[in-house]
């Protein structure tokens, strides 16, 4: 027969362990950058990211369409015009997490890259580009969803 | 294992165009299912990308991203004949790589 308190420190040593277990792979990946994901908007994904206040740029361009269908798969390209890019970051503003996708360029690939991203709904879409010298520049576009993509 | 990815690397002048679709499911976390529960995210965190083994592009990803992934790049100083390896790894540490050769 147990009692209550014996109950009590086996489940605290059982909620210990699992929370062990939960933490290995994260520790494994500590490459992604779980701050920058889990920014609220694109100042703090920005400064999760290591980059100072960014600045709306003309010579970063957001390719992407004005209304999205269907908002699971809505393609974006962004690319920058200036030399020395080291970053493109896509974001999308009203996403429960604002980050999308972080691309790390070298010198051997252009500085233009597209995918797709689900979209909750209407909303603000940002480019970011991180220069080598520091700054921060970006563009932004309004995508119109008709059906969300994060719902069930 | 997960399913291979499909890799199209086409060379124009003096670079190449890369395209990727990947096969995984990019679940988000924020779904439920049928019973209510929450569905647990799953979804692709680290993409890279190499050209003749040397690594061009690297990418982090969230749950963000469309199941099914897609991606596009340019490479640079690619011919036809060179070796382009893309791998990703998702958050439950499962990964994948594929090869494709520049058409």
């Amino acid at each position: 027969m147990h009692t209550r308190r014996e109950l009590i420190s086996q489940a605290a040593a059982v909620a210990g362990l699992a929370a062990t277990v939960g933490m290995l792979p994260a520790a494994a990946q500590a490459a992604w950058s779980q701050a920058a994901f889990d920014a609220k908007s694109m100042a703090d994904a920005v400064k999760a990211l290591g980059g100072s206040a960014p600045a709306e740029s003309k010579d970063v361009t957001l390719t992407g369409p004005d209304i999205a269908e269907n908002g699971a798969v809505v393609p974006l390209a962004c690319a920058c015009a200036l030399p020395g890019v080291k970053r493109l970051a896509l974001l999308v503003e009203k996403n429960p997490n604002t980050l999308a996708a972080v691309f790390d360029l070298s010198d051997g690939v252009e500085s233009n890259v597209s995918t797709r991203v689900k979209m909750g709904q209407t909303s603000q879409v940002f480019a970011v580009a991180m220069m080598a010298d520091g700054k921060v520049l970006f563009a932004q576009k309004e995508v119109k969803v008709t059906l969300g993509g994060c719902g069930g | 294992m997960a399913d291979p990815m499909r890799i199209r690397a086409q060379a124009a002048g003096d670079k190449a165009t890369v395209r990727v679709l990947m096969s995984h499911e990019m679940e988000t976390g924020q779904r439920k299912d049928s019973a209510g529960k929450p569905v647990p995210a799953w979804f692709i965190q680290e993409v890279s990308a190499s050209h003749n083994g040397k690594a061009v592009l690297s990418a982090q990803w969230g749950p963000a991203v469309s199941k099914n992934p897609f991606l596009q790049f340019t490479v640079k100083g690619a011919k036809a004949g060179d070796k382009i390896a893309v791998s990703w790894v998702d958050n439950k540490g499962d990964k994948r790589t594929d090869e494709a050769i520049v058409s």
